[in-house]
């Protein structure tokens, strides 16, 4: 055996140690005494798993698995020659019209999930925004997404205004909100930049939860209206209410694509080049001429803006809205999509915000170690890959990338 | 037209003095060197000129008009722009986008152009990317532009500092030890670009320690020493001055 693989089986040992050590007291340790049977079958079978794992890897290192290289060399080799030849329109019309299909082709528990993958959509790249284009990270984002929710509810229910009306209403009182948020943050950087939103977030939560008279406090409110539309029928117009899971699922996906559209845009423009000159060396950015604490403040509304056009749609497709919806928790789950996906690249985002939305979905099943894959999943997506799932392309090509 | 002026600055840091009364001009056509020993204050006279530091006494003013309480973006709008002695690329993005953002300031798009993507913005952004390759080529850096910074040349990130300075459309560059790090046939090359610079009809004021480069071009100098200008005049005078020797090398070498 080699220094190399002895040392790769000493980790080994000391990752299962570790492991046990972190299982025994969770499975282990009752009100009744103590006990291992469990603990070391789960155990056991982790740790064979593992070894067969590594095992394997100790093959492919050794060369017995190189009369496969060969071929699926050749079969990457192709698929990418095929990516190349295919224009990027036609990608993006195909997956267009897979997420145009996808109603047809599902179920209601399946556009559920999807609604709220699209939902979560806006947010992170609303939130990338802020923390992937500008730099700053903002841990009280869900407060924008609150505004946003709270806005068109009020206004639905006491004034009877509609969605479409609402949304750029909600838009604007989320970018007001979030200039005032961003205001006194300007100074800052850093983990004090994040302790205060942190306390933003919560401040904006803890308001709605109190204000009983406005808001009806941890209440909620209830009877929102749905999105209405007029619709051709018997040689008349008839006022509808969009209210069928299909339905919602089309205007959510409307308004993720513009926001894709939009924050593509911002992007690539001069603005987005100078979120990410603050990004970079926010020093150097101010005495190249960029005014850096008014582009803050303006990722910030940006931000917001998205934030409360999602909210909008939430409170829409919910009907209701509580305090509850608006917790720390959400924010964390927010920038985690932002990270794991990819800080700064739209593809990322929308991959992490699939990652975390609907894979949990797909795993039900073992829904009692969600949370604990979901920290072990993260952690060595961190270790392994620490710019994303799919990293913000920078390498280069970008800014001499064309529509 | 667009002199830079100096008056009576004085700067100090608690209880350090960093700058005292120190007052010189910069003017049309002029290549001034801004010398002195290690920690004489030669970089915190950048820092203020371009708004990064108060000053406690004293103004700085250009084109006759103070630039006392102008935040830094505001001074490089007026035609002031500077590169730093440790350099400060945008790492992460290419040489184009680099020299781009110094457009910032000589460009107008707001968000609503960007998302919608209007003629104007368009135009504008056409007319961006143009100005900084002309830069980028200016400072023989055309082939570089889709090079990310970091992955640069040390001195090829010199001259994209320069390169980026240049987009600002400045009426007055400050160089601060533009020289530093590069080798003989270098530091030559950027004699010649210096040279070519002042031919645009661009100010300039640089700080630095080769003393062959700031003998070789500048047309007058100001020696700092201590915070404190111990000498100033013409390149030839410079040499010859005692208290600069004295500055310079110590007292037992007289």
């Amino acid at each position: 055996m080699t220094i190399r693989a002895s040392k790769l089986w000493l980790g080994y040992g000391v990752a299962m140690a570790w492991f046990f050590v972190l299982l025994w007291p969770l499975l282990g340790i009752k009100a009744e005494g103590l006990e291992f049977a469990e603990s070391i079958s789960i155990w056991l079978k982790v740790a064979v798993a593992a070894a067969i794992l590594l095992g394997l890897h100790q093959l492919k290192q050794g060369g017995l698995f190189r009369f496969l290289e060969k071929p699926t060399q050749a079969a990457s080799a192709a698929a990418d020659a095929l990516a190349a030849r295919v224009p990027r329109w036609l990608a993006l019309c195909a997956v267009a019209a897979c997420a145009l299909a996808f109603p047809m082709l599902t179920e209601r528990y399946a556009h559920d999930v999807a609604i709220s993958v699209l939902v979560y959509i806006i947010l992170g790249l609303g939130l990338n925004v802020v923390v992937g284009l500008a730099g700053l990270l903002d841990l009280g984002y869900i407060a924008f997404f609150g505004v946003g929710a709270y806005t068109y509810a009020l206004l639905s229910v006491h004034f009877e205004l509609s969605f479409w009306l609402c949304l750029p209403i909600a838009a604007c009182f989320s970018a007001i909100a979030g200039c005032i948020i961003g205001y006194p943050t300007l100074r800052m950087r850093g983990d004090y930049l994040a302790i205060v939103t942190l306390g933003f977030g919560e401040i904006v939560r803890i308001v709605i939860n109190n204000w009983m008279s406005l808001t009806n406090g941890p209440n909620g409110v209830l009877g929102i209206k749905s999105p209405g539309a007029y619709w051709f029928k018997d040689g008349s117009f008839e006022h509808i209410w969009l209210n069928s899971l299909e339905q919602l699922y089309y205007i959510i996906l409307g308004l993720a694509m513009l926001t894709i559209v939009a924050v593509y845009r911002l992007n690539y423009s001069r603005i987005g080049r100078a979120f990410e000159a603050v990004r970079e060396d926010q020093t150097a950015a101010e005495l190249m001429g960029v005014n850096t604490l008014r582009l803050k403040l303006l990722a910030y509304a940006m931000g917001a803006v998205f934030g409360g056009i999602a909210g909008t749609f939430f409170a829409a497709r919910m009907k209701f809205v509580s305090p509850e919806s608006f917790t720390f928790i959400e924010s964390a789950m927010v920038l985690a999509m932002v990270v794991l996906g990819g800080m700064g690249s739209i593809p990322g985002v929308i991959l992490g915000s699939l990652a975390l939305i609907a894979l949990p979905e797909v795993f039900r099943g073992f829904e009692m170690y969600r949370m604990f894959v979901f920290g072990g999943v993260m952690a060595v997506m961190m270790i392994f890959r620490p710019k994303g799932l799919w990293p913000a392309k920078r390498m280069g090509a970008r800014s001499e990338e064309r529509d | 037209m667009a002199t830079l002026e100096l008056s009576e600055i004085s700067v100090r840091f608690g209880g350090l003095q960093a700058l005292t009364d120190v007052s010189f001009r910069v003017r049309d056509g002029d290549i001034v060197g801004l010398i002195g020993p290690n920690g004489a204050g030669k970089t915190t006279v950048f820092n203020v000129i371009t708004g990064v530091y108060q000053t406690s006494a004293g103004q700085v003013s250009y084109d006759g008009a103070p630039l006392r309480a102008l935040r830094p973006h505001k001074i490089l709008a007026l035609g002031v722009a500077r590169t730093f002695q440790n350099i400060r690329l945008f790492q992460n993005m290419t040489a184009l986008e680099n020299v781009m953002v110094a457009q910032h300031c000589r460009t107008r798009a707001g968000v609503l152009g960007a998302i919608l993507r209007s003629p104007a913005q368009k135009r504008e952004e056409a007319h961006i990317r143009q100005k900084s390759m002309e830069a980028l080529e200016f400072m023989g850096l055309g082939g570089f532009a889709g090079e990310v910074a970091s992955n640069m040349a040390y001195g090829l990130q010199r001259r994209l500092e320069i390169a980026r300075a240049l987009a600002s459309e400045p009426k007055t560059i400050l160089l601060d030890e533009p020289a530093a790090g590069l080798n003989p046939a270098e530091s030559r090359e950027l004699m010649h670009t210096i040279g070519r610079i002042s031919d645009l009809g661009i100010n300039i004021l640089m700080v630095e320690h080769d003393m062959k480069v700031v003998m070789g071009i500048c047309r007058h100098i100001v020696v700092l020493d201590h915070g404190v200008m111990i000498a100033e005049g013409k390149p030839e005078e410079i040499q010859r001055d005692p208290r600069v020797i004295e500055a310079y090398l110590g007292n037992e070498h007289q």
